[in-house]
């Protein structure tokens, strides 16, 4: 619904946008060149989007080959590259772009900035994460794989050593895994450290930390989470290049190296990282539910202390993904308690989620939708999470497909969830139209139905011993009927995108017109108009609470006679 | 230009911190994270090479190089001393001394390898010793050669007089990564020269 009631007269630009382009190469040239936060946070996005597409269209290939036993659709060395690179593309090239690219086009919005602290590097960071990506696909013509001309890397995303040494991964497939992440790896901390610079530094007058959005607060914490995180994946490559190419040792077990320091370094990187896949997710569920649920957020000093604990908590529980390699009962029994820790922070969330929406006067639209699912979905998760965080259940679960429905439970269920509904929340901002309702509404059921279809029913061939990674298998063992819906599942989740593709494209034509505040929200995005004069803000906001523009359009019952 | 929102309940100054520190911080988190773990392959593979030179045998403690190398932290921070009192010669002088000791102990890096290599045999693909010893060590120099050149360019400009005593907080940022190079290289003197041998 178009809203435009908004007092803060001075605070839009009123000029009409220029509507000299001039050729299309000066179009393409200002993309390619811009250093503007909101223009590089939509390519992120879009670049997001395109790989959503090329990871889920791997993913509708793996689902067609395991939708019967005995199929021969993809063979075995086909199969192994296409859920590599699925696993690969969804995390790199799909999820850290998109958590990036809300970053940037938010946090200096929400903190009444104009552009983040260090835009060329913002830039630089963009292009480095792309180069990885293309890097990364230019292995299916470039690889000289085993066999033969061209091949993708092969050895699952978590790529474990000694698999992934020279004398069992011969040509340059696992190069190319290794290399392209190193150097999306850089634009990735060259994006934290911006947004920490920009979060820390650049605040408009009166927002003290405590009265930031809490997105804003989230991605403060996602970024330095981000620089503990990726950065033992970039070390743990180099030896690997180094292994590979300068005769090296580190995983080398004949030279008295070990490929379980692999392990260990990989799930170092790789545990805190689906955190920082999932905290941006609980940043849009912060932003999203207490506006649809016409209240302020509750317990927000908690909530902010509960995410910094689980940023913290999350670096102690890597292991929770080797509980099989051999580990010592005092070891094991570490790593159960630490996963088990940092169940309590996430929980604290959802009750205040929860709290949040009690009493609210709630207004189901799209992204609202979108995020109330989120709410069932990850409680969900977590608890299977929680399930496989205990030992013993690990032991007969592991490398199964209850674990491939467990976390894509919180990857889908969770983060695309919300960050679906971020889109439709955001999206008025972004481009200036509205995306269409009756078509989101068709996108969320069909992916609900979809997701459920899919995931809940893969849980079951997993507990009846269906192993993760294998390109086929067995009739008769109680898996035939359960994949096959599960690939059904996997089809119409891929149906409800095309409509969200579609209704990206129709509404930026046809879309209504969105006005500066369509959601009657209260963060400083709110203030300008939509989409943003390249400068933000007309004039600095100066803000007196956590909601300042509740504070504008409520002048008789602010929020700063209440908070502190 | 009137404010379009609430008034500040009263007039309170607004600082944030400098950007550029901040920043800077941030990179060091991370590099830090990069060279712990190499430092723990380091710790965990000692004593674990099968065959080949051992640290023992052939590793002198670089007590040379390590005293110009801290020495350089020492020098830097007079520099920025006297940048701050504009006593642009003075600046020069010691900006010019740590990228003289910082050279140093980089030829002697070069020398200590050299003998490595060719009088003990030993390099990164001998051994375990090897392979985790060049890493970190070569991990290190590598944040040497590139402080080194960031600080040769300083050095430049300052002898082409752009360089301004209102740069102080600029050169602050620089120099927190020469001093983070040099703790690091208190760490990896530790685990490489007393620990590991």
């Amino acid at each position: 619904m178009a809203d435009s009631t908004l007092p803060i007269g001075s605070a839009i630009d009123l000029t009409p946008p220029s509507e000299v382009y001039g050729t299309w190469l000066d179009v393409v040239n200002s993309w390619v060149t811009t250093v503007d936060h909101k223009k590089i946070g939509l390519m992120y996005i879009g670049y997001a989007a395109v790989f959503l597409l090329v990871g889920g269209f791997e993913a509708i290939l793996l689902r067609i080959q395991l939708a019967v036993p005995h199929n021969n659709f993809l063979s075995p060395e086909v199969f192994n590259r296409i859920f590599t690179m699925h696993g690969t593309t969804m995390v790199f090239l799909m999820g850290m772009p998109l958590v990036i690219g809300f970053a940037n086009y938010l946090v200096p919005l929400m903190i009444g900035a104009r552009d983040m602290s260090f835009p060329r590097m913002n830039a630089f960071s963009f292009w480095m994460t792309a180069l990885g990506g293309l890097m990364l696909y230019y292995s299916f013509i470039g690889g000289v794989g085993l066999q033969g001309a061209g091949s993708a890397p092969d050895v699952t995303w978590w790529a474990y050593a000694p698999l992934t040494e020279r004398a069992f991964s011969r040509g340059h497939s696992t190069d190319y895994w290794a290399l392209s992440l190193i150097v999306s790896g850089f634009g990735t901390i060259g994006a934290a450290v911006n947004i920490i610079a920009t979060t820390l530094c650049l605040r408009c007058k009166g927002m003290t930390l405590f009265r930031m959005p809490l997105l804003a607060w989230l991605y403060l914490v996602v970024s330095g989470m981000i620089l503990v995180t990726i950065s033992p994946l970039t070390a743990a490559q180099i030896m690997l290049c180094v292994d590979r190419y300068l005769g090296g040792h580190f995983f080398d077990s004949q030279a008295g190296g070990a490929p379980v320091v692999w392990a260990h370094f990989f799930w170092i990187f790789g545990h805190p990282e689906v955190y920082v896949l999932v905290l941006p997710a609980f940043a849009i569920a912060n932003e999203v539910i207490p506006v649809f649920s016409r209240k302020a957020i509750f317990g927000y000093p908690a909530m902010v202390s509960a995410s910094a604990g689980i940023g913290v908590i999350s670096l102690s529980v890597w292991a929770h993904h080797m509980f099989t390699v051999g580990m010592t009962s005092a070891q094991n029994a570490f790593f159960v308690l630490s996963t088990g820790l940092v169940g309590v922070p996430t929980g604290i969330k959802i009750f205040n989620w929860i709290a949040t929406m009690w009493g609210g006067k709630i207004r189901f639209a799209t992204p609202m939708l979108f995020c109330s699912a989120f709410l069932i979905q990850f409680l969900f998760a977590g608890l299977t999470g929680i399930m496989l965080s205990t030992a013993p259940w690990n032991w007969q679960l592991h490398n199964s497909y209850f674990v491939i429905a467990h976390f894509h439970y919180v990857l889908v269920g969770a983060i695309v969830f919300c960050f679906f509904g971020g889109f439709y929340y955001w999206y008025p901002k972004m481009i200036g139209k509205m995306l269409n309702e009756r078509l989101g509404k068709w996108h969320f059921w069909l992916f609900v139905i979809g997701f459920h279809l899919c995931f809940d029913l893969m849980h079951i061939p997993g507990l009846l011993g269906m192993p993760r990674s294998i390109y086929t298998y067995e009739p008769g063992r109680g898996w035939d009927t359960l994949n096959f819906i599960v690939s059904m599942g996997g089809i119409i989740q891929g149906i409800a995108t095309a409509i969200f593709v579609y209704n990206l494209v129709y509404s930026y034509f046809k879309g209504e017109e969105a006005g500066p505040d369509p959601w009657d929200a209260w963060t400083l995005e709110w203030a300008t108009s939509s989409p943003p004069p390249e400068y933000n803000f007309a004039t600095e906001p100066v803000v007196m609470s956590r909601r300042p523009l509740w504070d504008l359009k409520h002048p008789e019952d602010p929020d700063y006679r209440y908070e502190e | 230009m009137s404010s379009t929102a609430i008034p500040l309940a009263h007039q309170e100054e607004w600082k944030l911190p400098y950007h550029g520190t901040v920043a800077m911080a941030a990179l060091i988190v991370a590099e830090t994270a990069i060279f712990s773990i190499f430092v723990v392959a380091y710790i965990y593979y000692i004593g674990k090479s099968i065959s080949g030179p051992q640290p023992r045998q052939v590793l002198e403690l670089p007590i040379f190089n390590t005293v110009c190398l801290l020495s350089s932290s020492f020098t830097i921070w007079l520099a920025e001393h006297a940048l701050k009192k504009s006593a642009m010669g003075a600046f020069r002088l010691w900006w010019a001394l740590t990228v003289l000791l910082g050279g140093i102990f980089l030829v002697g890096t070069g020398l200590e390898w050299k003998k490595l290599i060719y009088h003990d045999g030993l390099t990164i693909s001998t051994n375990l010793f090897g392979t985790t010893f060049y890493s970190l060590v070569g991990l290190h120099a590598s944040h040497v050669i590139i402080g080194l050149t960031m600080l040769s360019l300083v050095l430049i400009f300052s002898l082409a007089g752009k360089l301004k005593s209102e740069h102080h907080k600029q050169l602050g940022v620089l120099s927190l990564y020469w001093h983070f190079v040099d703790g690091v290289w208190v760490v990896v003197f530790t685990v490489v020269y007393i620990i590991g041998r």
